[in-house]
C-alpha cells in the first residue's frame, strides 16, 4: 500500500512534534521500527509512516548494573552483539519474526521486540519481553513526551507503565527510548533430546521434567515424523551436568533420552525460532497460548493431520501451520478452541484475503475490551497511533 | 472527644482528601445498605471495634474509617463496589495491613474493605504449576499447601507470616530471593478483579501471555488504586535441592560492595544478596545472638542454591571473590539450621532495632549498585544534621535499600525529623539514578515526593490510567499520586495549532 509521506524523525523531540502535529491536523501515523512484524496485521489505514529506524544507538550500557538503555530504533541484533561481547545476555530470548516470513532477519528493533512483547524459549523460566524492561521514554498519542519506570531492576514507583507498554503494538505511544534488564549469559549449556513421543506424552514428560528441581529453562516439543521433545539446561558447568544425568535418570521410564552439547543444542533452539520444520507456503501460521498442560489437544481438537505444530514452553506456546485451503484456517474456529482450553489465538501468518474475510473476534470479554478502550482514550484520544490495529486478532 | 480529635490530626503527617459531610451524615444509611449485601459479622460499625483498623504497619498515620466491611465472596465484593460507585462512597481494599507506606490507611469518609475472610487456597494444578487463590490467603500458606509436592511460591517478603497475596499483589512485594526469583509481578499469572463499577475482568490465567494491553502487569503494584483483587493465579516453582548461605564480613563498606559488583561480574544470580551495615548487624546480633561478627563495618549474607554440585561450585567461587575483596569474616553455612540462623539475625532487623528505639522508621528506596558506599556515606552526613540514629539493611544484589531511622515519637518533633530525613534519603536516591520505592509502594507515605521522579506530563499520564478504571476516583483515594486531579480535567487534550514544527524533517 502507497502511503503519502513518510516521517523519518532522528530524535525524540522530532518525534513529539510530528505527533503533536498530526494531532493537530486529525492525521493518523502507522509506528515502524523495522518492519520485521509488519506482515503479521492488516495493513493500517494511516495518513502517514512513523519510521523509527533513525532513532538508534545504545546510550547507556553498564554491565555491572545489569542494565541496558538504548533507543527504540536500534536493531535488536546490535543490542545483542554489545551485551555479548560482556558475557551478557536478553534473557527472554527475544526473536526476529523475518524468518517466519521467509524474509531475512536482522532489521528487528528493540522498540518493535518490546511493543510486541517478543519472548522466545526461555520465556518458560526467566520471563517475558515483559518482565525485563525497566524503564522507557516515549511520546504518547497526545503529543506528549513522557517516561515510565526508572534504571533499576526494582521499582515499583507508581503504575508500572512499562509493562503496559510491553505489548501495545504502538498504539497507546510511540516508544522512543527502553531500558532493560540483562542477565549473565550462562556458561554451560546442554540439550536432552527425547525422541520418538507422540505429541500428548511429549507433554506429559515436558510436565514431569518441569516438576524437578532440574531448573530447565526451555522445553519444546517439534512434531512427527522426525519428532523429538527438548529439554535445556544452563547455567555453571558442574551444575549442568549433574542436572542433566539426574534429569535423564527421573524421565527415563517415561522415554530413554540423549544430551548434546553446547554447539548443537544452540542450533536446535535456533530452529525452534525460525520454525523451519513448519510449511511456510500455502499454509497459514497460527500462535496459540494456553496453559501447558494443555498444548497437545489444540492440534487433537482441530484435524489432526492437516495440521502441523512445534510446541514451545513446555507445551504453553503452540505454533501452529494450518493449509490455507482448511475450512478453519483464518475463522474463529482456531480461537474457540484455544479460548475453551484457557487461552487465546493470534494470526501471525496469512495471505492477505484470507485477513480481509476476518471479522472482529465477537466473542472475547466485553468489560475487558471497553477497558482497552478506554486506556486507548487515555494515551491517545485521537486514535492518531497505529488506527485500527486490532490487538486482539 | 475534642482531645481524640486533636490526637488524631497529629497522627496525619500527610493531607488527605477532605471527607464529605453529607457521607459523614449519612453513615447509619451506608451501614445499613452494607448490612444487606454482608449479613451477620461482616459490617462493623462500633468506634471502639475500628481502631484496630485505623492504620497498616506505617503506624505513623491513622486515621479511623467511616466503617468496615469484610466480605466473604467475589458476589459481595461486587454489590459494595457498585453500591458505593452509584453513592459516591470511597473504598480502601485491605489484606493483613502490613503496608510500609500506609497503603491501607483509611479515609475518614470511606468504607475499610477488609479481603481477611477470602482466605481459601482454591486450586492447586501441579500439572501446569499454579495456585490458585482468594486474596486474604497469606504469602507463607501458599508454599506450606504445595511444600509436601516439592513445590513453592517464590516472592518471600519479611513479612510472610502475616502478609497476604491480595497485598503482595498490590504493591508488587519482593522479598530477599526476588534477585534471583522475580518479584510478585513475575510470578502472577492470572486476577479476577472488581472495578469500582461492580463489573468483574478476568486477567490471564494459567498461559504465559494475554492478549490485548498488558493489563495484569499494570494491576499488580497498582496499590489498590484500580480494582479490587478477588482471585490470583500464582505461579509456583519447585524448591532447589539445596540452599547454602555464607556470612563475610568486611571492615569497608566500600570493599563489601565491591564483592557484590565482582560476584554479579563472574555470572553469578545469587539466590540472596543482603547488607548489613555496623549498626544494624550490633542491633541483631544483640537481638539474637545469631553469631555475626561486630567488629566489621558491613555484612553480606550471599545464599545460593541448586544442586548440592553447584552450591559447592559457586560457594567456591564467592568465597574466593570475598577473600580477594579483603574479607575478614567468611563462614559458611555448614547445615540447614545454620543457614537458617545466618537469615534470622536479617528478617529480625526491625524487631531488633525497635528494641533500640522507641520508634522506627523503615525506609525504602533504590539506586544502582555501584552508589551503595556513597548512599551510606551521605547517610552518615544526614544522621548528624537531623540529629537522628539510623541502621541499615539492604537487598545488596539489587540496590534496595531499607535504613531504619530511629526516634521517638513522644519527643516532640522528633517525628518530623525522621519524615524529613526519609525525604533526603529518597530524593539522594532519585538524584543517584534509583528511584523512591523498590518494593513498598508509595502509598500516602511517598506520594508527596513523587514529582522527584515524575514530571506533570508523566503523572497526568498514569492518572488518567487510573480515571480509566475508577473515573470517579472512589478507589483507595489520597494515594500514590500527590495533587488530585478530575478525569475531566485530565481528559482534556491540548492541540498545539500553527506552525509546522521541525520544517526540516524528512518528509519522503
Amino acid at each position: 500500500m502507497s502511503q503519502p509521506i513518510r516521517y523519518a524523525p532522528a530524535t525524540a523531540t522530532e518525534v513529539a512534534h510530528i505527533v503533536a502535529e498530526a494531532v493537530a491536523d486529525k492525521r493518523s501515523l502507522e509506528v515502524c521500527g523495522g518492519g520485521s512484524k509488519r506482515l503479521m496485521r492488516m495493513p493500517l489505514a494511516s495518513a502517514a509512516l512513523l519510521d523509527m529506524s533513525a532513532i538508534a544507538g545504545i546510550t547507556d550500557y553498564d554491565p555491572d548494573e545489569l542494565v541496558v538503555t538504548a533507543r527504540a530504533g536500534t536493531p535488536l541484533v546490535e543490542i545483542e552483539a554489545a551485551l555479548a561481547e560482556r558475557q551478557q545476555m536478553l534473557a527472554f530470548e527475544p526473536f526476529d519474526h523475518a524468518p517466519l516470513f521467509g524474509n531475512t532477519p536482522g532489521r528487528a528493533t528493540l522498540g518493535g521486540i518490546i511493543a510486541a512483547n517478543v519472548s522466545g524459549s526461555r520465556r518458560l523460566s526467566i520471563g517475558a519481553a515483559r518482565d525485563h524492561i525497566l524503564g522507557f521514554a516515549a511520546v504518547s498519542g497526545r503529543g506528549e513526551a513522557l517516561k515510565g519506570g526508572g534504571a533499576v531492576v526494582k521499582n515499583v514507583t507508581g503504575f508500572d507503565l512499562p509493562k503496559l507498554m510491553a505489548g501495545s503494538w504502538g498504539t497507546l505511544a510511540v516508544l522512543t527510548s527502553i531500558t532493560l534488564r540483562v542477565l549473565p549469559r550462562p556458561r554451560a549449556e546442554t540439550t536432552l533430546l527425547f525422541k520418538g513421543l507422540p505429541d500428548e506424552a511429549a507433554h506429559r514428560l515436558m510436565s514431569t521434567a518441569m516438576a524437578t528441581p532440574a531448573a530447565v529453562s526451555a522445553a519444546a516439543h517439534m512434531p512427527s515424523p522426525s519428532a523429538v521433545t527438548a529439554l535445556r539446561l544452563e547455567g555453571f558447568g558442574p551444575s549442568v551436568d549433574v542436572r542433566g544425568r539426574e534429569l535423564l535418570r527421573v524421565l527415563q521410564p517415561l522415554c530413554t533420552g540423549d544430551t548434546i552439547a553446547a554447539e548443537q543444542s544452540r542450533a536446535f533452539w535456533q530452529r525452534v525460532r525460525t520454525l523451519d520444520v513448519l510449511p511456510r507456503t500455502n499454509h497459514v501460521l497460527w500462535r496459540i497460548s494456553v496453559p501447558p498442560a494443555r498444548g497437545w489437544q489444540v492440534k487433537s481438537l482441530l484435524a489432526p493431520g492437516d495440521v502441523q505444530c512445534v510446541y514451545d514452553w513446555a507445551g504453553a506456546l503452540v505454533w501452529a501451520a494450518v493449509p490455507e485451503d482448511a475450512p478453519y484456517a483464518g475463522g474463529g474456529r482456531i480461537p474457540a478452541i484455544a479460548r475453551s482450553l484457557g487461552g487465546h489465538a493470534l494470526l501471525i501468518r496469512a495471505p492477505l484475503a484470507l485477513r480481509e474475510s476476518r471479522t472482529a473476534d465477537a466473542d472475547g470479554d466485553h468489560g475487558l475490551k471497553r477497558l482497552h478502550q478506554r486506556l486507548k482514550a487515555a494515551f491517545d484520544p485521537r486514535e492518531i497511533l497505529n488506527p485500527g490495529l486490532d490487538l486482539f486478532t | 472527644m475534642a482531645d481524640e480529635f486533636t490526637w488524631l490530626a497529629w497522627r496525619m503527617p500527610v493531607k488527605m482528601p477532605a471527607p464529605d459531610p453529607q457521607i459523614l451524615a449519612r453513615r447509619a444509611h451506608i451501614v445499613n445498605a452494607m448490612r444487606d449485601i454482608v449479613p451477620g459479622e461482616g459490617v462493623i460499625d462500633q468506634l471502639e471495634e475500628l481502631a484496630p483498623y485505623e492504620s497498616d504497619a506505617l503506624t505513623a498515620y491513622a486515621q479511623r474509617p467511616l466503617l468496615v466491611v469484610l466480605p466473604q465472596n467475589t458476589a459481595q465484593i461486587c454489590a459494595i463496589l457498585r453500591w458505593c460507585n452509584d453513592h459516591q462512597v470511597r473504598v480502601v481494599p485491605r489484606g493483613a495491613g502490613t503496608s510500609l507506606s500506609g497503603g491501607a490507611l483509611p479515609v475518614e469518609d470511606g468504607i475499610l474493605l477488609a479481603l481477611s475472610r477470602l482466605h481459601r487456597i482454591l486450586e492447586i494444578d501441579y500439572d501446569n504449576r499454579t495456585a490458585v487463590v482468594q486474596p486474604g490467603v497469606t504469602n507463607l500458606a501458599v508454599s506450606q499447601a504445595v511444600a509436601a509436592r516439592g513445590f513453592y511460591y517464590a516472592p518471600d517478603p519479611s513479612s510472610q507470616i502475616a502478609c497476604t497475596i491480595g497485598g503482595n499483589v498490590a504493591e508488587n512485594s519482593g522479598g530477599v530471593h526476588c534477585l534471583k526469583y522475580g518479584m510478585t509481578a513475575h510470578n502472577v499469572l492470572g486476577l479476577k478483579i472488581v472495578l469500582m463499577s461492580g463489573e468483574v475482568i478476568e486477567l490471564g490465567g494459567k498461559a504465559l501471555d494475554m492478549p490485548g494491553y498488558d493489563l495484569l502487569g499494570l494491576a499488580v503494584g497498582s496499590e489498590g488504586l484500580l480494582g479490587v483483587v478477588t482471585e490470583v493465579t500464582l505461579r509456583l516453582l519447585v524448591k532447589p535441592q539445596a540452599a547454602q548461605a555464607v556470612l563475610l564480613g568486611f571492615t569497608a563498606v566500600e570493599s563489601a560492595a565491591q564483592c557484590v559488583a565482582d560476584v554479579i561480574a563472574h555470572g553469578i544470580i545469587p539466590a540472596g544478596m543482603e547488607m548489613m551495615d555496623r549498626p544494624a548487624i550490633h542491633a541483631a546480633e544483640d537481638f539474637l545472638g545469631v553469631g555475626y561478627p561486630r567488629d566489621v563495618d558491613a555484612l553480606l549474607i550471599v545464599e545460593v542454591d541448586g544442586p548440592p554440585e553447584e552450591c559447592r561450585h559457586l560457594m567456591a567461587v564467592v568465597t574466593e571473590i570475598a577473600a580477594r575483596n579483603g574479607a575478614t569474616t567468611v563462614r559458611v553455612s555448614a547445615n540447614e539450621d545454620e543457614r537458617l540462623r545466618f537469615w534470622a539475625g536479617r528478617k529480625a532487623a526491625f524487631p531488633a532495632i525497635g528494641r533500640i528505639s522507641p520508634d522506627y522508621y523503615c525506609i525504602d528506596g533504590t539506586i544502582p549498585r555501584r552508589c551503595l558506599p556513597e548512599m551510606l556515606g551521605r547517610m552518615t552526613g544526614m544522621s548528624r544534621r537531623h540529629g537522628l540514629r539510623v541502621a541499615n539493611v539492604f537487598h545488596a544484589g539489587d540496590g534496595n535499600l531499607h535504613p531504619l531511622i530511629l526516634y521517638d515519637a513522644n519527643v516532640p518533633g522528633e517525628l518530623d525529623r525522621a519524615e524529613a530525613f526519609a525525604a533526603e534519603i529518597l530524593r539522594t536516591c532519585v538524584a543517584m539514578g534509583g528511584v523512591l520505592t523498590g518494593e513498598h509502594g508509595v502509598g500516602v507515605e511517598k506520594r508527596d515526593l513523587m514529582g522527584e521522579m515524575f514530571n506533570e506530563v508523566d503523572l497526568a499520564h498514569q492518572e488518567r490510567i487510573k480515571c480509566a478504571f475508577d473515573p470517579a476516583m472512589l478507589l483507595n483515594p489520597g494515594k500514590v499520586f500527590p495533587n488530585l486531579h478530575r478525569c475531566a480535567e485530565l481528559g482534556r487534550m491540548h492541540v498545539h495549532h500553527g506552525v509546522v514544527a521541525f520544517p526540516e524533517i524528512p518528509r519522503f
